[in-house]
């Protein structure tokens, strides 16, 4: 029998959280800040398509396998989609990265927006990183024999072999593309929390700019 | 595009001031923005930017496709250079390849492992990926060719013989086998004293050209191996590889790791961590790969916590670049 004081769920602890930190008409909004007028808002946004395009791709590639791409001319067209959409990502998210530092949108208590941002970018370059280590052509071969002489001289590289292609492949393929997936995740749900950083505010009071 | 500026008090982001009394500060702490709201449709600008970058990913996929330049095996650099094999191989026997006196991880040679100051991270770790050279390169696959009496006999009398018996035949045979040659299908290297080593390095080249050392290297207790550091570190303790990594434009001092075969950008990403290896201090010491990577951790963790560093977290107010990005708002 559910009375009115019994006790709080845990369920419905965590939702009454959740809808406190992120109502949904700021988890989803229909109106912007009117100082949200710049091309440079665009590059989150297509960080974010670039990403779900390496997803997208990368799936296909998994599901006929690591040597697929070699010997079929679809899987060689996937690999390459793969590829540029990986080197698009990065471009976009440098971009993004260098307009929010320009902006230093860390302010008004979006440190955490920042610092997930920018571990997103570092995991994301271990990602891609694995990525070419699985290639399984030449390439690989030499990232491989060049990047273990780094790894192995901070003593990384006696538990993380680059030359160990079943750990490198599931490393790109499962762990780190879930640790970017919850980063950027937890990254935009922090950004619609908090919402897009104001403009500095002196330059408003001054009239300067 | 309405603003509309009722809903302004309410869409406020929340302010820096956290109901501390700190003092404020520009390069933390926000005013609760007042001004009005235009309407913006989120979806529809992921799905045209998901549809835009769709498009430019297949016309790029289209236009350039993706590098696949077939990798080097044993036996490719066996066949090619015969005797560069076998100049590599001597050395995985006699124990001064790159590999053998690597250190950690691989093995305890004494004072290897970089260091950084007077710590080795690499040795703390340890050898956890034993490799023993002589026997993991050349004795055991030459074990697997069980239909060759001479090199039974060979492999017998070399494990029989004492330490410096193998190490003189080693010597005598690495000195000879710089001036080897390659005739008609056989390594032919001038007359010496090398006991069985000769038989077994000459062995161990066949093995490689027909193919067989590519999978001997890969051996496990399994059936299945997806682990392929042996096959690597030998590749690598030769020069055919770094040669064909030189004329892709792939080695150390081409800014290695970051290019990628034929014209393609790779991963440029890296250009910071690259960097560091062309230029002193970094590319002329000892322990180069340790420092850089010191050098990197500190510039990663910086870089996460600018917002927390004065002075760096100051810099995007002093350059002003954002009064480029908010020209409309400072405008009007």
């Amino acid at each position: 029998m559910t009375t009115k004081e019994a006790k709080p769920t845990w369920t419905g602890s965590v939702r009454d959280a959740l809808v406190r930190a992120l109502p949904p008409e700021h988890l989803l909004p229909d109106d912007q800040p009117s100082y949200v007028s710049s091309w440079i808002y665009v590059f989150g946004v297509l960080t974010v398509s670039a990403l779900a395009i390496v997803i997208l791709s990368g799936t296909l590639l998994a599901l006929e396998g690591p040597a697929w791409w070699h010997t079929s001319k679809v899987g060689l067209f996937i690999n390459s989609t793969h590829l540029w959409s990986v080197e698009l990502f990065f471009l976009f998210m440098v971009v993004h990265l260098w307009g929010k530092f320009a902006m230093a949108a860390w302010r008004g208590g979006r440190a955490k927006t920042w610092v997930t941002g920018a571990v997103s970018f570092a995991v994301s370059v271990g990602a891609a990183f694995t990525g070419y280590l699985s290639q399984q052509n030449f390439d690989s071969q030499w990232i491989a024999v060049q990047a273990k002489d780094g790894l192995n001289s901070v003593g990384i590289g006696a538990y993380f072999n680059v030359m160990n292609f079943g750990q490198m492949f599931m490393w790109h393929i499962v762990l780190l593309p879930a640790v970017v997936g919850i980063l950027v995740g937890l990254h935009i749900l922090l950004v619609r929390h908090k919402g897009v950083v104001p403009p500095f505010e002196e330059d408003v009071r001054s009239g300067r700019g | 595009m309405a603003v509309v500026d009722q809903l302004s008090k309410e869409k406020s982001s929340p302010n820096s001031s956290d109901g501390s009394k700190r003092k404020w500060n520009p390069d933390r702490d926000v005013k609760p923005w007042s001004g009005g709201y235009f309407r913006y449709d989120l979806i529809k600008e992921f799905v045209t930017a998901l549809a835009g970058v769709a498009i430019l990913v297949v016309a790029l996929a289209v236009l350039f496709s993706s590098p696949d330049k077939t990798p080097v095996t044993l036996q490719s650099w066996s066949r090619s250079d015969p005797v560069g094999f076998a100049q590599t191989a001597i050395t995985e026997l006699d124990g001064t390849s790159a590999t053998a006196h690597y250190g950690p991880p691989y093995n305890t040679t004494p004072n290897a492992g970089q260091t950084l100051g007077p710590v080795s991270l690499a040795r703390i770790a340890g050898a956890r990926i034993p490799v023993n050279t002589a026997e993991s390169f050349v004795i055991q696959p030459l074990e697997t060719l069980s239909d060759q009496p001479s090199l039974a006999t060979a492999l017998k009398r070399f494990a029989s013989a004492t330490s410096s018996e193998q190490a003189n035949w080693e010597n005598s045979y690495e000195s000879a086998v710089s001036k080897a040659t390659w005739n008609s299908g056989a390594l032919s290297v001038p007359q010496g004293s090398y006991g069985p080593v000769a038989t077994m390095v000459s062995s161990l080249t066949n093995m490689a050209r027909s193919g067989a050392l590519d999978g001997a290297l890969l051996r496990s207790h399994q059936f299945y191996d997806t682990n392929y550091t042996k096959p690597l570190l030998f590749l690598n303790d030769g020069s055919y590889m770094a040669n064909v990594a030189g004329s892709e434009h792939l080695q150390g001092t081409q800014w290695g790791m970051m290019n990628e075969t034929g014209s393609f950008p790779g991963q440029s990403w890296l250009w910071l961590y690259t960097m560091w290896y062309q230029i002193p201090p970094f590319s002329h010491s000892g322990n180069a790969d340790a420092l850089v990577w010191a050098t990197m951790a500190i510039l990663t963790l910086a870089f996460i916590l600018v917002p927390f560093i004065p002075g760096v977290r100051s810099i995007p107010r002093r350059i002003k670049l954002y009064k480029l990005i908010w020209r409309d708002h400072y405008r009007s």
